[in-house]
């Protein structure tokens, strides 16, 4: 285990390293150099001329890419240009509101998608099945910014059944301890924060949730009429076993195997998504930071947000390969 | 060429018939059973046995219809668009800061958009920048990631030891630009570029070149383990003809099946590239992306104005994520029974 | 034996697949047959002729939807007679594994890649025998030794990807076995094998008919097989019996030319060299629906205007030609209007020559009259 852990780590050296690269070249081919995107539009050639020799611009490419590396080592993204502080510093203050809608995001389909995938698996060509395969196509094919949109229109400013914007409601207060509203307002019994705070993410979270869920639901709908197929299931069956104990058992615990991944691959899109739903319910997020540094050109707050989210995807999909070897006998044979 | 039996015949008059026209007639006569049974569609290739399964599938005619209206609508935009679709005409009759629009009218079927300018002409050549956007992307996407990964495929399957290197290689690349989501690439691209309708077609088609290259590889592999391979091989066929005869002809499904879904995806991609501020800045040509970002803007006061772009990018997102789907349902062997 | 009731009297069973848009299939076309209690009944016949469909409707492993099964199966069970196509799911999931169990072909897919062995098989001990924890770890350990695999404690926690082909099939008996099962069926166990791993599982599938008196219906193209194991034979065509023996009438007298086909196209190592194989000509697919007439006529050697003329009729031979197997019990029964009575005679090598057939005719019917005179 712990070797398939090492390996895996290795391999994760090559891309990272590609990743920087690029990234040192997007930064070097920016519209008059980085010394432009690092520097605010109206400063003087003096001082744009120092800002060259302190980053060391007038060095070989290598000594520089070396440099960048280093800088990144050390967690320097650079300084946001919007804010003047650091893009790290920036990220970390707004990553538990993130990390809370994705986390609320990927809960709502996988709670919602599995179950509903399996049903309509089971029920293959039923109303069910129809409304289930129908419903995640169009969860597909709608716009992520407009879903939140009309989600926003209709139940919070329509029907006022829940906030429309931000992650608190002002005026409450709170005690802060890790950042996460939702953590601390459980340790601290502090209900009407959680309350609060959960029902300004249940819509951006049910908007960021559309694709992952129409992605679960699809994926496990297929898995589960697959392994249905399968001979062991047969076997099962010719055995006597309980009906449960076939499904759980012998259905289940194969067919979940490649949803597993699918939600790993999708932790990627989900940051994506978060920049276009965080913004239009002004939840304060890295995604509504990111979205106004599109706006606004902010390049290294951009570059930063790349490396955040290569990184945590390579991250996350090692969880995904360590999980999926805990659970396929097969895989960690090899 | 079947010989005669060795049992005595039924009836005294069949038996004095000669020997010859009681074969002929039994010949006949089971020639005519088995002729009830004959089109059972045995022998027919994959692809038209595909085709016929697509046509008994309700999801492949709905996505088809709507594939077939929206790119004839496109293509003959200008023969259907009633008036300019830039020109502010009515310009007078709305104020967006009043919350005073038109709705639809006799002369204007969809109404005004907020600057005076008829929507159903604005729909209808937006079909046009949409279709364009959507089909330059997978080009893209489809050209260069099957050439990566065709050239990643040939090299495992055929090159040896270092064939296999070159693969390495090409699919860290591509896994580098996987670990970036499809759409942060597109923004990555257009931010780098600056944003024009070439910068939304390059960005939303790279971001497509890793799944495409993934597919056409894995799909490769897959045939280069086959057994004919194996006995090209053998006979010494050269290994960029098998690569060309055999291999690449029948990896192109999954690949075919993806250029499908990813026009949904680019269409939607370009959408959201539009809402991010990195769309087509050129007003002369209305994109549904642009116009539905812009009316976000209008979406309490004049709902329509959002909600038909939007239902447009749905709609036909929807119908190549039908016939893509029901496409590769068709292909898949394993769906087939 | 023939006077006692069999453990299971299949009659006239019938599957028919309804498919959307293609009409309907009959995969099984009314077969009869009766299985007793220690030996061993073989189905055979190519592929697509229905023997795999037989067990599983036996077995109630059809899918539930687009299937029509008719006919009945009613078996001997502890608590009086049952029809097993009648029964209720419930009550089938109580037999399967316990009465009834069965082994499949291709032992790799057959197994739960992700379930360890061992609780593969503890799993139908606990549902029929309700035996837990360590008891049925010290059971199933038993039953894996008594099926021939060493070590068994240590094979209890591999997975089924750990184990060689024939250790697979070995285990998958080792659940079949489990409940010591009256009946058990087992569809083509060797194909997936190597040749000298065929020879042990059979041998011990032999083994546990004679030691257990279980009944074995054996499902097998494989007529080396049958020669070896089988007490009675159905030789299957398109979803139907076209004939019924027990071992030595069938191998010493075949009468339908399907069979003689199929005993011809075994390779024999005591062939003349340079003799080529003689298979059935066409395939499955070449045939014409019952009701029609015989659906082997198409690739028979043998057929006349009267085999085209509505379904052929089961004939009982009085005594089956001069190798008398009445000993073994049971009647030799076929489905043939011009059935084959000297399998020698029908030297294939004339048969097949259209030159000299119209001479041939002439001569075998003349040996037919002087045989029936």
């Amino acid at each position: 285990m712990l070797r398939f852990i090492v390996r895996r780590l290795l391999q994760l050296i090559p891309t990272l390293g590609g990743l920087s690269i690029l990234l040192f070249v997007w930064l070097q081919r920016l519209p008059g150099g980085p010394e432009y995107a690092l520097l605010p539009d109206d400063a003087t050639p003096e001082q744009r001329e120092m800002l060259r020799r302190s980053l060391g611009l007038d060095e070989p490419l290598m000594v520089q890419y070396l440099a960048f590396l280093r800088r990144i080592a050390q967690g320097d993204l650079g300084t946001s240009l919007q804010t003047s502080r650091p893009v790290l510093d920036e990220f970390l203050l707004r990553f538990p509101a993130t990390f809370e809608l994705g986390l609320t995001a990927i809960l709502i389909a996988v709670v919602i998608g599995l179950p509903l995938g399996y049903l309509a698996a089971r029920r293959r060509g039923t109303i069910l099945d129809f409304a289930a395969v129908g419903g995640s196509l169009l969860g597909i094919c709608t716009p992520v910014f407009f879903l939140a949109f009309i989600l926003k229109v209709v139940f919070a400013e329509g029907m006022g059944l829940f906030p429309s914007a931000f992650r608190l409601a002002p005026g409450i207060t709170r005690t802060d301890i890790t950042g996460f509203v939702v953590l601390d307002g459980v340790m601290t019994r502090e209900w009407d924060v959680v309350w609060d705070a959960l029902a300004h993410l249940a819509l951006p979270g049910l908007a960021l949730a559309s694709i992952p869920l129409a992605v679960i639901t699809r994926m496990t709908r297929a898995s589960v009429l697959e392994v249905m197929q399968e001979d062991y299931v047969r076997t099962a069956n010719a055995k006597g076993l309980n009906r449960t104990t076939v499904r759980t058992r012998h259905v289940l615990r194969n067919a979940l195997l490649p949803v597993v991944t699918a939600v790993g691959l999708l932790t990627g899109s989900l940051f994506a998504g978060a920049v276009l739903t965080e913004s239009v319910f002004a939840f304060p997020g890295i995604g509504s930071f990111v979205y106004i540094a599109t706006q606004e050109r902010d390049y290294p707050v951009l570059t930063g947000f790349i490396l955040l989210i290569a990184t945590m995807y390579v991250f996350i999909n090692l969880l995904v390969d360590i999980s999926y070897s805990l659970l396929d006998p097969r895989v960690r044979a090899q | 060429m079947p010989t005669t039996p060795s049992s005595q015949s039924p009836s005294e008059t069949e038996e004095k018939e000669p020997l010859h026209k009681r074969k002929a007639a039994k010949v006949d006569r089971l020639a005519e059973l088995m002729g009830d049974r004959s089109d059972d569609g045995h022998g027919a290739g994959i692809w038209r046995e595909a085709f016929g399964r697509m046509r008994r599938s309700p999801m492949a005619i709905t996505g088809a219809i709507i594939v077939v209206v929206f790119v004839l609508v496109a293509l003959l935009s200008p023969l259907i668009a009633p008036y300019s679709p830039t020109a502010q005409t009515w310009g007078s009759e709305v104020f967006p800061n009043r919350n005073e629009f038109v709705g639809p009218r006799a002369e204007n079927w969809l109404g005004l958009d907020h600057l005076g300018r008829d929507l159903f002409s604005r729909m209808v050549i937006g079909a046009r920048q949409t279709l364009m956007v959507g089909v330059v992307a997978t080009f893209v996407g489809f050209l260069f990631g099957a050439l990566l990964g065709g050239v990643a495929g040939a090299c495992t399957v055929l090159g040896g030891r270092w064939g296999r290197q070159i693969d390495n290689v090409i699919m860290r690349v591509i896994d580098m630009m996987l670990a970036l989501p499809s759409l942060l690439l597109a923004v990555t691209v257009a931010a780098l570029v600056g944003p024009s309708l070439t910068t939304v077609m390059l960005a939303v088609g790279i971001a497509q070149i890793p799944i495409f290259a993934r597919l056409l590889r894995g799909a490769m592999i897959s045939q280069g383990n086959r057994e004919y391979v194996l006995a090209a091989q053998a006979m010494g066929v050269r290994n960029h003809k098998i690569t060309l005869t055999h291999i690449l002809p029948n990896s192109m499904g999954p690949v075919l099946v993806q250029s499908t879904l990813t026009l949904a995806t680019a269409i939607i991609d370009a959408a959201a590239l539009s809402y991010l501020g990195l769309g087509n800045p050129d007003a002369n040509f209305p994109e549904w992306g642009t116009m539905l970002s812009e009316a976000q803007r209008f979406l309490s006061s004049a709902p329509a104005l959002a909600v038909y772009p939007a239902l447009g990018i749905i709609i036909t997102a929807l119908g190549f994520t039908l016939l893509g789907e029901s496409l590769r349902e068709a292909l898949d062997p394993k769906l087939r029974k | 034996m023939s006077s006692s009731t069999p453990l299971l009297a299949v009659d006239e069973l019938s599957v028919v697949f309804h498919r959307r848009g293609s009409g309907e299939t009959r995969a099984v076309d009314g077969v009869s047959f009766s299985l007793e209690e220690g030996r061993v009944t073989g189905l055979v016949g190519e592929s697509g002729c229905g023997k795999s469909v037989t067990s599983l409707a036996l077995m109630g492993l059809l899918p539930d939807r687009g299937v029509k099964v008719g006919g009945s199966a009613v078996m001997q069970l502890p608590g009086g007679e049952a029809d097993l196509l009648r029964i209720s799911q419930r009550r089938l999931r109580d037999l399967r594994g316990s009465q009834m169990a069965m082994i499949f072909q291709d032992p790799l897919s057959s197994l739960n890649p992700v379930v360890p062995i061992g609780l593969q098989v503890t799993e139908i001990l606990k549902r029929h025998r309700g035996m837990r924890g360590a008891v049925a770890r010290k059971e199933a350990a038993d039953l894996l030794y008594r099926v021939g695999i060493p070590d068994p404690t240590r094979r209890l926690n591999e997975y089924p990807h750990q184990l060689s082909g024939g250790m697979r099939q070995r285990a998958l008996i080792a659940m079949a076995v489990a409940c010591k099962p009256r009946l058990m069926i087992a569809d083509e166990p060797t194909t997936a094998l190597d040749v000298t791993i065929q020879a042990q599982i059979l041998e011990l599938l032999k083994d546990l008919v004679t030691e257990e008196g279980t009944a074995l219906l054996m499902i097998t193209h494989d007529l080396g097989v049958v020669a070896g194991l089988c007490d009675d034979i159905n030789v299957l065509y398109a979803g139907r019996a076209v004939e019924t023996a027990p071992r030595e009438p069938l191998f010493a007298d075949p009468t339908h030319p399907y069979t003689v086909g199929l005993l011809g196209s075994i390779p024999r190592l005591d062939a003349p060299r340079g003799e080529p194989l003689t298979p059935v000509r066409g395939s499955v697919n070449d045939n014409i629906a019952w009701a029609d007439g015989c659906a082997f006529a198409p690739r028979c050697d043998h057929y006349t205007m009267e085999c085209l003329q509505g379904p052929p009729p089961l004939v009982t031979m009085e005594n089956g030609g001069d190798g008398d197997g009445g000993g073994d019990g049971g009647g030799h029964v076929h489905r043939c209007v011009n059935p084959i009575d000297h399998a020698a005679v029908a030297d294939r090598a004339v048969l097949d020559s259209p030159t000299v057939a119209d001479e041939v005719e002439v001569e075998v019917e003349g040996e037919d009259e002087e045989e029936r005179g």
